[in-house]
């Protein structure tokens, strides 16, 4: 059953003490719940992000997506804000580990918060849920299609994305992976690499790969959008934080 | 999938948008998935002016073969100009 929910935009502090935006939705329940961390993916802080955030509130967790970009684009337009932040080659990760932690510490403070935060992310965030969860104490990790996680960004890419293979012993939660099969970035092989890896590292996590989908398989405003993989990927994902952020 | 990929130029040039025209200072030019256009990807091209915020900015995307036939045209507009014009602009 859906629940009701509340949704606002407000500031939280994120890295550095920043006061930055971010969008909260909240269950109207007084029973202890878990939270979510949303993390935007490279088209920016924008209205499909926030509907999956209002998702996970009516599914019965608390849920925060920090506005990444509100530093270098304040008040800006999404895709505005977007193309600002790819022309400065993204979000350094210091920074986005540190805007998580401020979102997942605003989460466990709430009244009804069980105490246990999950982030998830889509895209360039799917690299930055694995990031955070590498970075921060969390009960559970989501990366939904993130490339560059073995593998760095090449020389003549803007962006300064590292590879996270040397951060992987340091993963704090259980990790879920959704991915499509026909995604270049991330590709199938890639994902294949950085599931033997935390074999080797005997981490605890669970990855799917659809057929018949690619990046952002998520997204019902794109053309990317694939009905059955969105599906099935989001199934797996309330059974996932069913299994991790309850009591 | 998203490319990451972006090619960063310097431009002494103006554009108009939405709220009238700005003086434009970069540019930013790839290929990834478009915000409006119709399709899984595009060739996207952001004029901007970073000095004025995110907001100066006027964006262009479009399909692949726009997007030659567009270059083509710039490349084949200034090729038809006499030598003399091109070196006063």
């Amino acid at each position: 059953m859906l629940l009701d929910l509340r949704a606002e935009t407000l500031s939280i502090e994120g890295f550095n003490g920043d006061s930055i935006e971010a969008y909260f939705a909240q269950p109207l329940t007084t029973d202890p719940v878990g939270g979510v961390v949303v993390i935007h993916h490279l088209p920016g802080y924008d209205k499909a992000t926030k509907e999956i955030t209002r998702r996970f509130a009516s599914e019965g967790y608390l849920a925060i997506c920090p506005n990444l970009y509100s530093r270098e684009a304040p008040g800006a337009s999404p895709d505005d804000a977007a193309a600002t932040a790819r022309a400065n080659g993204g979000v350094p990760d210091e920074r986005l580990v540190g805007d998580v932690g401020g979102a997942a510490a605003f989460l466990r403070s709430r009244d009804i918060s069980n105490g246990k935060v999950a982030s998830i992310g889509y895209c360039s965030g799917g690299r930055q849920s694995v990031l955070a969860a590498c970075s921060l104490n969390l009960d559970a990790a989501v990366d939904c299609y993130g490339a560059f996680v073995v593998m760095d960004t090449p020389e003549e890419s803007p962006f300064r994305f590292r590879s996270l293979v040397d951060k992987l012993p340091n993963l704090s939660c259980p990790l879920l992976g959704l991915f499509g099969a026909e995604d270049q970035y991330p590709s199938p092989e890639q994902t294949d690499i950085l599931e033997a890896k935390l074999k080797e590292l005997g981490k605890t996590f669970e990855f799917h790969t659809y057929e018949n989908a690619g990046h952002a398989f998520f997204a019902p405003d794109r053309p990317s959008y694939r009905t059955e993989a969105a599906n099935e990927g989001w199934a797996e994902i309330w059974k996932f934080f069913g299994t991790y952020l309850t009591n | 999938m998203c490319t990451y990929q972006t090619e960063h130029l310097a431009l002494r040039a103006s554009a108009k948008g939405p709220t009238g025209w700005i003086g434009v200072t970069d540019a930013s030019v790839y290929f990834d998935h478009p915000t409006h256009f119709r399709a899984e990807h595009a060739l996207s091209i952001d004029f901007l002016n970073p000095s004025k915020g995110p907001s100066a900015r006027v964006a262009l995307e479009m399909d692949v073969v726009s997007a030659r036939a567009l270059a083509q045209g710039i490349l084949d507009a200034l090729a038809s100009v006499p030598a003399g014009l091109l070196a006063a602009g």
